[in-house]
C-alpha cells in the first residue's frame, strides 16, 4: 500500500504571530511543493488568527547542532558572567546606569 | 480527543534491558525525573521511543477516526450556526491529528507507516468512535462528554517529557475547550426544549456516559504499563484518578441542566469528597478494543476508502511538483 519514497516531502512551518515579532517554529506539514505547503500550513496552524505570515522550508534542508556537542558549544558561556550587567557592583545612589 | 494506550503488548522493562549503555539510560532517566524535556535528536531508550510512537499515533488515529461520527451530522445540523460550528470542530479534529502525526514523525516513523498501521488494524484508536451517532443530541453528548474526557486526559500531557508531544498537546488543549462548550450548549438547549428534545438529550447521555468513562482506559490494576509510563512522564496521572476527576466534574454539569447520569450506584461520598460510581462494563470495553464495536467495520471502511480514493490525488500532485521542479531547473 505505501511506499516511503512516494510520501509528499515534509516541510517545517514558521508563523509570525503579529507584526513586529519574528517567525516561530510551530510544527510541520507534508506537501508536494512549497505552494501547497503554505496552504496546508495555513489550514493546520492558523485556524484561529495565530499569525499574519508563514514560512515553510523543506525539513531536509535544516542543519541542527548535535545534542552531543551541547556541552562544548554552550557551556563555555557559563563562566563568563561578566557579560551580564548584574556582575558589576554599583554603589547605592548611582542612578540611570 | 484522546486514546489511552490500548495494546498493552510492549513490555517496556524487558526492552530497556536490551544492550543499552547503562550510563546513557541512567542519564536519560535522571533528565526525565528532573522534568526536563527530551527532544528528537536526544538519546532515548528504544522502549521509550516505541511506547511514544504507539501512544502518539494511537492518539492521532483517534483524532482522524473521530471526525467520522461527527461528520455524519454536518449535512443535518439543525441550523446554519450549528453547521458552521460543527464544521469548525471537525476541521479541528483533523488539525489535531496532523499535529500529532508530525510530532510522532520526529521519532523516525513515517506518516505512511502510521497510516498503514491504522488501516491494517495493527494500530488502535479510541474505542469511543466505534459507537454510532444516532441523533443530533449525540453531537452534543460527544462534545460535552467525549471531548470533556479528552481534556481531562490531555491537560496533564502538556507537561509530558517528549518536547514535540508536549507542544502539540498545548495547541490541542487550547482548542478543545471550544469543543466541550459547544457540546454542552447543544445539550443545554435540548434539555430546556420540548419533551421530545429533552428525552433525546437524556437518551444521548445514557448511551455516551459509560463509553466516555471507558476512555480513561482499563482500571489501574489492569494497566501494566502505567508505572513505567508515569516514570517516563508520558503519562502523568493514573486511569482511575482521571476517571474519578471526570465523574466529579461532570455529574453537577448534568444536574444543572436537568439530566440524569445513568448510574444507579452514583452517590456523593462525603468522606472522600468525591462521587462513588458503578463498575464500568470492561467486557464491553475489551470487545470494542478488539474491533467489535457497533460501527468498527464501517469506520475502517471509511478510512480505507478515503485513503484509496485519494491515491491518485497524492500521486498527481507529487508528479506535478517533480515536473515543475525539473522544468525550473532546466530554465536556470
Amino acid at each position: 500500500m505505501s511506499d516511503a519514497s512516494k510520501e509528499w516531502p515534509l516541510w517545517e512551518v514558521f508563523v509570525r504571530g503579529k507584526g513586529g515579532l519574528s517567525h516561530r517554529h510551530v510544527g510541520s506539514v507534508h506537501a508536494a511543493d512549497a505552494k501547497m505547503a503554505i496552504e496546508h500550513a495555513r489550514d493546520t496552524y492558523t485556524r484561529r488568527m495565530e499569525g499574519v505570515s508563514l514560512w515553510v522550508l523543506p525539513s531536509a534542508q535544516i542543519t541542527s547542532s548535535d545534542p552531543g556537542d551541547a556541552a562544548a558549544l554552550f557551556e563555555p558561556a557559563e563562566d563568563k558572567v561578566y557579560r551580564h550587567p548584574t556582575f558589576y557592583k554599583i554603589p547605592d545612589g548611582i542612578t540611570h546606569i | 480527543m484522546y486514546t489511552t494506550d490500548l495494546s498493552g503488548k510492549v513490555k517496556g522493562k524487558a526492552e530497556t534491558a536490551v544492550a543499552e549503555d547503562p550510563a546513557l539510560v541512567a542519564a536519560f532517566e535522571a533528565r526525565v525525573a528532573n522534568d526536563e524535556f527530551i527532544e528528537p535528536k536526544d538519546w532515548m531508550p528504544e522502549a521509550y521511543r516505541k511506547t511514544l510512537v504507539r501512544q502518539m499515533s494511537q492518539h492521532a488515529h483517534s483524532e482522524i477516526v473521530g471526525m467520522l461520527p461527527e461528520g455524519n451530522w454536518i449535512t443535518r445540523a439543525p441550523n446554519l450556526r450549528r453547521k458552521a460550528i460543527l464544521l469548525a470542530k471537525v476541521q479541528d479534529e483533523a488539525g489535531h491529528g496532523l499535529y500529532l502525526y508530525s510530532a510522532a514523525e520526529t521519532l523516525g516513523t513515517s506518516r505512511d507507516e502510521m497510516t498503514e498501521a491504522l488501516l491494517s488494524g495493527k494500530a488502535k484508536y479510541s474505542t469511543i468512535f466505534n459507537y454510532p451517532t444516532l441523533t443530533w443530541a449525540d453531537i452534543g453528548a460527544i462534545g460535552w462528554l467525549v471531548d470533556g474526557a479528552a481534556i481531562m486526559n490531555q491537560v496533564p500531557l502538556q507537561r509530558t517529557s517528549y518536547g514535540p508531544y508536549a507542544r502539540a498537546m498545548v495547541r490541542i488543549c487550547k482548542e478543545e475547550s471550544f469543543h466541550q462548550r459547544q457540546g454542552y450548549e447543544i445539550m443545554m438547549h435540548l434539555a430546556a426544549g420540548t419533551e421530545a428534545q429533552r428525552r433525546m438529550a437524556q437518551d444521548a447521555l445514557n448511551r455516551w456516559w459509560w463509553p466516555s468513562l471507558m476512555m480513561f482506559g482499563p482500571p489501574d490494576d489492569k494497566s501494566p504499563n502505567t508505572e513505567q509510563s508515569m516514570r517516563w512522564r508520558i503519562k502523568r496521572d493514573t486511569n482511575d484518578e482521571l476517571r474519578q476527576k471526570f465523574v466529579d466534574i461532570t455529574v453537577p454539569q448534568a444536574e444543572a441542566i436537568g439530566l440524569t447520569v445513568p448510574d444507579p450506584a452514583l452517590k456523593w461520598n462525603e468522606e472522600r469528597g468525591a462521587y462513588d460510581f458503578g463498575e464500568v462494563d470492561w467486557e464491553e470495553f475489551y470487545a470494542v478494543v478488539k474491533g467489535e464495536g457497533p460501527v468498527a467495520k464501517e469506520r475502517m471502511q471509511a478510512r480505507m476508502k478515503a485513503w484509496e480514493n485519494g491515491a491518485w490525488v497524492r500521486d498527481a500532485a507529487r508528479v506535478h511538483a517533480e515536473k515543475r521542479a525539473a522544468a525550473k531547473l532546466a530554465a536556470e
